[in-house]
C-alpha cells in the first residue's frame, strides 16, 4: 500500500497518472534497448508505481538508465507516455535529492544553470561546472581526451562567445513561480477531498 | 522554398561541422536558410525532469521568436533533441488550448507569445520529403560508387512523433544514400538507441549502446548520422568503446549533409570533415580523388 502519510501529497502521483492503465504486458521491457542493465525491468517499476512503493522506485536505476529513445512509448500497447513517466521520475529523484542519483542530477541542474545564464549551452563552460559540482577528479579524467580532441579540432569555445547571450533568468523565474503555485493547488485539492 | 534555422547550441560548438554542411548542402540545391534571430537552447533531455512546463516554453520561446520573422514559416532543424523539443512544444501550443495559455503567461515574462502555427521539420524529413532523391540525383558530380553506408537514424527524429518514417524500421536515408551512388548497408541497427546521454552520465552502460552500433556496421566504410548527440557517441567515443569490448571498431562516422555535399562536388573543407573526429585515411583518399 501507499508508503506515504495521505495528508502529505504523493510525488509518485503524477507518475501513476500516467501509467495507471497498464497491464502488465512487459512490452516496454521487450523493446528499451537498456532493460538489461535495469535492477527493475520496466514493467516491474510500473507495477510498482502503482502500488505507491517510493522508496524501491527511487532506490532503482532503472529510470536513470532509460535514454529517452521512446520505442516503448511507441509499442505500448495501451498509448501509455512511459517516456515522459520515466523523466518525471528522475524529476522525483532530482527533487528528493536522491543520494543513489547524484551523478545525472548534478549533470541536468549544471547544464539548465548554464541555459539560465547565457540562453544557450557553452558546452565547455558546462562540462568545467559538472567536473567542479561532482568534486570528482575521476569525472573529468574521463572526459579529458574528449575535451582535447575537439580542441584541437577547433570545436571549443575556449572563453565563451558572450556576443549572442540572452539570459533566461526572467523565464525561469516565471515558471518556477508557476510550478509553485500549481503545485501548491494540487495539495490543496487533495487534502480537502 | 524557404526555410527558417534554428541550428540549436551543438551546432555552435562540437556540431559545427554538421551547421556548415546544412547550410553547404541546402545552398548548393538551391534552398534559402534564414537562422532565428535571437534563438536561445531548447532544454535537451535536461529541462523537462526538472520542469515539464520550463521545458515547453524553452521550445515556444523560439517558436514565438520565428512566428515573428514569419507567422506560417516552416522551421528547419537539423538536431533530433532540439527538433523533437520544438515539435512538442508546437504540438502543445497548437492542439492544448490549456497548456498553450500557461506557456504564453510564462512567455509573457519575456515579452513573447505563441500561437504553434509555425512548422518544425528535421532536416532529413526536408531533404527526402521536400527535396527528394531525384533532386539531389541531379547536383551529384562526383559518384560514390563503391562506397558503403551504413544509414543511422537514431530515435528522437522518429519518435515519438510519426512524421516521415516508419519509426521502427525507417527507409528514408536509403534513396539519398543511393542518389550519391554509393550502396546502403543492410542492416537492423539504424533506428536503436545510441545511449545518448548515457555516455555522459552513466559511461558503463551508454558505451555498451555504442559499441553494439559499431559493431553491427562492420562491413560498412563509413556510417552516417543526422543528430549531434549520435555522432559524438559514434565518434569520439569510438575509441572507448573499441577498448572495452577489446575489438577494434573503427569507423568512419559523417553527418549525411557530409555525405550529400561530397557527392555534389562541395569541397571537405566547405562541408567541415577536417572536424569530424573518425575519419579514416582510405575515406579521405576516396574522396579526394
Amino acid at each position: 500500500m501507499n508508503e506515504s502519510n495521505p495528508s502529505v501529497i504523493d510525488p509518485l502521483d503524477a507518475v501513476r497518472e500516467k501509467v495507471r492503465a497498464c497491464i502488465q504486458c512487459g512490452t516496454c521491457t521487450g523493446s528499451c534497448p537498456n532493460a538489461l542493465e535495469m535492477d527493475l525491468t520496466p514493467r516491474h517499476m510500473w507495477r510498482l508505481v502503482i502500488m505507491g512503493h517510493l522508496q524501491r522506485v527511487m532506490a532503482s536505476r532503472t529510470f536513470i538508465l532509460c535514454s529517452d529513445c521512446y520505442t516503448c512509448t511507441l509499442r505500448c500497447p495501451r498509448g501509455l507516455p512511459l517516456t515522459e513517466a520515466m523523466e518525471t521520475l528522475k524529476g522525483i529523484a532530482f527533487t528528493r535529492k536522491e543520494k543513489r542519483h547524484q551523478a545525472p542530477r548534478l549533470f541536468y541542474e549544471q547544464f539548465m544553470q548554464t541555459v539560465r545564464r547565457h540562453g544557450r549551452i557553452h558546452e565547455m563552460e558546462f562540462m568545467t561546472r559538472y567536473f567542479t559540482a561532482m568534486k570528482n577528479p575521476m569525472t573529468s579524467l574521463r572526459f579529458a581526451p574528449l575535451g582535447f580532441k575537439l580542441m584541437r579540432k577547433g570545436k571549443i569555445e575556449l572563453k565563451g562567445d558572450k556576443s549572442t547571450a540572452t539570459p533566461l533568468g526572467a523565464l525561469f523565474d516565471k515558471v518556477s513561480s508557476m510550478d509553485q503555485a500549481a503545485a501548491t493547488a494540487a495539495h490543496a485539492k487533495e487534502t480537502h477531498s | 522554398m524557404s526555410y527558417l534555422y534554428y541550428p540549436g547550441c551543438s551546432l555552435t560548438a562540437s556540431a559545427r561541422e554538421y551547421d556548415l554542411s546544412t547550410r553547404a548542402t541546402m545552398h548548393a540545391v538551391g534552398e534559402q536558410l534564414t537562422e532565428i534571430d535571437g534563438w536561445t537552447c531548447c532544454g535537451a533531455s535536461a529541462a523537462a525532469p526538472i520542469s515539464h512546463l520550463l521545458s515547453l516554453c524553452l521550445g515556444a520561446r523560439n517558436l514565438a521568436l520565428a512566428e515573428q520573422m514569419a507567422p506560417d514559416s516552416q522551421i528547419l532543424v537539423p538536431c533530433s533533441a532540439c527538433y523533437l523539443n520544438l515539435k512538442k512544444a508546437q504540438d502543445k501550443l497548437a492542439n492544448d488550448a490549456d497548456a498553450r495559455d500557461r506557456i504564453n503567461e510564462a512567455l509573457s515574462a519575456v515579452a513573447l507569445s505563441a500561437s504553434g502555427q509555425v512548422k518544425v521539420r528535421h532536416l532529413l524529413d526536408v531533404l527526402f520529403v521536400d527535396l527528394g532523391a531525384n533532386r539531389l540525383a541531379a547536383h551529384v558530380t562526383r559518384s560514390l560508387s563503391g562506397l558503403t553506408v551504413a544509414p543511422y537514424y537514431g530515435c528522437q527524429c522518429l519518435r515519438p512523433y510519426v512524421e516521415f518514417d516508419d519509426p521502427e524500421q525507417p527507409v528514408s536515408m536509403q534513396p539519398l544514400i543511393e542518389a550519391t551512388g554509393a550502396t546502403v548497408f543492410d542492416w537492423d541497427m539504424g533506428a536503436r538507441c545510441c545511449g545518448a546521454a548515457l555516455v555522459s552520465t552513466q559511461p558503463d552502460d551508454g558505451l555498451k549502446r555504442v559499441a553494439s552500433i559499431l559493431k553491427a556496421a562492420k562491413g560498412a566504410d563509413l556510417i552516417v548520422t543526422v543528430c549531434p548527440m549520435c555522432q559524438m557517441n559514434l565518434d569520439a567515443w569510438q575509441a572507448k568503446a573499441s577498448q572495452t569490448t577489446g575489438e577494434d571498431l573503427a569507423i568512419t562516422v559523417l553527418y549525411l549533409p557530409q555525405l550529400l555535399g561530397l557527392a555534389m562536388g562541395l569541397t571537405a573543407d566547405q562541408l567541415g570533415v577536417n572536424m569530424n573526429l573518425a575519419v579514416s585515411g582510405p575515406f579521405l583518399e576516396r574522396i579526394a580523388s
